[in-house]
């Protein structure tokens, strides 16, 4: 039988919904047995939020002051003590997971399957190569541990509520390195929809030329409820934060609606959209690639488009 | 700093397209234009400015690979590395292999730093880094897009999800590097014609005492599901009721 331990993210007091959806990963696997393990300074309010996930079975926490902030070397030896008594370890294709997961595998010395989308059994799965050009099968040795990183614009998210895990903490006997050190971070934290779960998603690219006229998009996403992303060109032009950035090597997002104001559609901008349910295009140029695969699109000026949808929508 | 190690990937170039073979058995790679790695010149970038400030630490360049990444050595050395190292095999290379080669590098050359990419555009897998770190049992600082050294210390802005978080790692280190660290520079024919004569190492597995495993079987490599091409609408009017009709806005 599979039993399968999941890597909560959370900062503190939030579970992650990316926690969510790897529980729905982890139960397309029969018969799965899933523990949820939560590590921070004090885990009491996440690891209730991890108990009340529907299908999940145990919730493991391990306090202590060194795991305040989810640094990767402080938290691998940890996991990897826990690991043997699992078949799984899934952590979440989020920074947290992808920072992580790799340094528990090698602790183990087992490999690791990246990105999973699709689970066909317990040890074969589908996964993205060459920015989502080619999907690969593959399997995995049955006889050691299989440590993943999910997808997550694969799965939805596990009903927060439904689930009744006992929650045990555990004291863990394993020297912890202190060659990493915690300083600080910053983040453009808003009150909009986060990125990653957001049912809508406004995003723009080099077109829009500035951070200022990026407001045009704020104000448009306010009015819809939606999320803001930007495409790489933009982020590294300075117009928008690099948690915006939308991609291959930012975020791969799957929302209900995806709408790109000036964004040409670039093979590694479109591996980011490809799970959206409806992506629309709004580009001055007939010619952009990113009218392959748009649901909608309109050829325009964003300039005069975006401030027009915002009129008819009304205040 | 006296020595900095880059790790090299020979990949499929960003800008083609590739393509699955109709028996599904992988991707088409025959004529293809090959490259380094997009975030590996960044890496090698990275290690030649701090080589430039002053350190004049030494930079060596080293890749797993076939016979032809010679050529992206030779890349690395024409942006200014002063000599690579070539882990030549045929056989198809996983991340953990990968990892355990390079640690049997560093234990040869004892760098103050490894640089590399935080992952390689072709199999996108993103683990050799953090690997590394791992397996030499040393800290990791990925997702980098800004290093800076002191002493024996490095501070590293890490790009995550929620924005950027900023760690201080003590050297060695593995730091693996993101697109906005820096922007590799444009090599020049002069130093393509230096690099020539700069040493280009090839070595095996088996000198390292690295045996490659297949870890993971491929099983078969399929296209993605396309999406169907959309609608245009004429006018913003059409585009807002299109989008009502369907609930979207
Ligand atoms: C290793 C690597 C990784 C990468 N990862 C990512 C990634 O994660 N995410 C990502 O997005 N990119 C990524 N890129 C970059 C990618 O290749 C493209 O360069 C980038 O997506 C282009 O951004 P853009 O569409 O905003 O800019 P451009 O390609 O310059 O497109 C601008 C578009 O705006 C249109 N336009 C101009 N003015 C107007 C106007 N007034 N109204 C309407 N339309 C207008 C133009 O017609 C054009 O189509 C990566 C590249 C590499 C090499």
């Amino acid at each position: 039988m599979s039993k399968i331990l999941i890597l909560g993210e959370h900062d503190g007091k939030t579970l992650n919904p990316s926690t969510h959806k790897c529980v729905t990963c982890a139960k397309a696997i029969a018969g799965a047995e899933i523990t949820v393990l939560v590590l921070g300074a004090d885990t009491a309010a996440v690891a209730a939020q991890a108990a009340s996930i529907h299908g999940v079975h145990h919730v493991l926490r391990v306090d202590r002051p060194e795991n305040a902030h989810p640094l990767a070397a402080t938290f691998a030896p940890q996991i990897a003590a826990l690991a043997p008594a699992y078949t799984h370890v899934f952590g979440p294709s989020t920074s947290f997971g992808k920072d992580l997961t790799p340094r528990v595998a090698a602790l183990l010395g087992v490999p690791q399957v990246s990105d999973l989308m699709a689970v066909e059994g317990a040890h074969r799965f589908r996964r993205p190569i060459y920015a989502g050009n080619a999907i690969v099968t593959v399997e995995a040795d049955a006889a050691r541990i299989l440590v993943a990183t999910v997808r997550v614009a694969s799965f939805e998210a596990a009903a927060a509520t439904g689930g009744s895990a006992a929650v045990a903490s555990r004291t863990l006997d394993v020297v912890l390195p202190t060659h990493t050190r915690y300083v600080g971070s910053r983040s453009g934290s808003t009150d909009r929809p986060d990125l990653q779960t957001a049912a809508r998603v406004v995003s723009g690219g080099r077109a829009l030329a500035s951070a200022e006229n990026f407001k045009l998009l704020y104000d448009l996403a306010d009015k819809i409820g939606a999320a803001v992303g930007a495409s790489r060109a933009a982020v590294d032009a300075g117009y928008a934060p690099n948690e915006m950035q939308v991609g291959q090597t930012g975020k791969i997002i799957s929302p209900e609606v995806y709408i790109a104001f000036g964004i040409s559609g670039a093979i590694q901008h479109l591996t980011g959209i490809k799970d959206a349910r409806t992506i629309v295009a709004v580009n001055k140029d007939p010619e952009a690639p990113i009218f392959e695969v748009a649901d909608l699109g309109l050829v325009g000026d964003l300039f005069q488009v975006v401030p027009e949808i915002s009129r008819i929508l009304g205040a | 700093m006296k020595k900095i190690l880059v790790c090299i990937k020979r990949v499929v170039d960003y800008n083609v397209r590739v393509r699955v073979k109709p028996d599904e058995s992988g991707v088409m790679l025959d004529g293809l234009k090959m490259s380094v790695n997009p975030f590996d010149e960044i890496a090698l970038e990275e290690a030649l400015r701090i080589k430039e400030r002053g350190t004049n630490a030494e930079v060596v360049a080293v890749s797993i690979g076939v016979a032809d990444t010679q050529q992206q050595l030779r890349t690395a050395l024409a942006m200014g590395a002063d000599r690579a190292i070539l882990v030549q095999t045929d056989q198809p290379i996983e991340p953990l292999t990968a990892a355990q080669t390079i640690l049997a590098v560093v234990r040869k050359e004892n760098p103050d730093l490894v640089l590399l990419g935080k992952q390689a555009i072709d199999d996108d897998a993103n683990q050799t880094g953090q690997m590394l770190a791992a397996l030499w049992d040393r800290p990791q600082a990925t997702y980098a897009s800004k290093l800076e050294l002191d002493g024996a210390k490095a501070t590293v802005t890490r790009e995550v999800d929620a924005g950027l978080e900023t760690i201080e790692v003590d050297l060695p280190a593995v730091v693996s590097v993101d697109l906005r660290l820096n922007e590799p520079r444009y090599v020049k024919l002069p130093d393509i014609m230096k690099a020539k004569k700069k040493p280009l190492d090839v070595v095996s597995l088996e000198s390292l005492g690295v045996a490659p495993a297949v870890w993971l079987k491929a099983v078969k490599t399929q296209p993605p599901a396309q999406r169907q091409k959309g609608v245009m609408v004429k006018d913003v009017a059409e585009l807002v009721d299109a989008l009502k009709k369907k609930g979207l806005i």
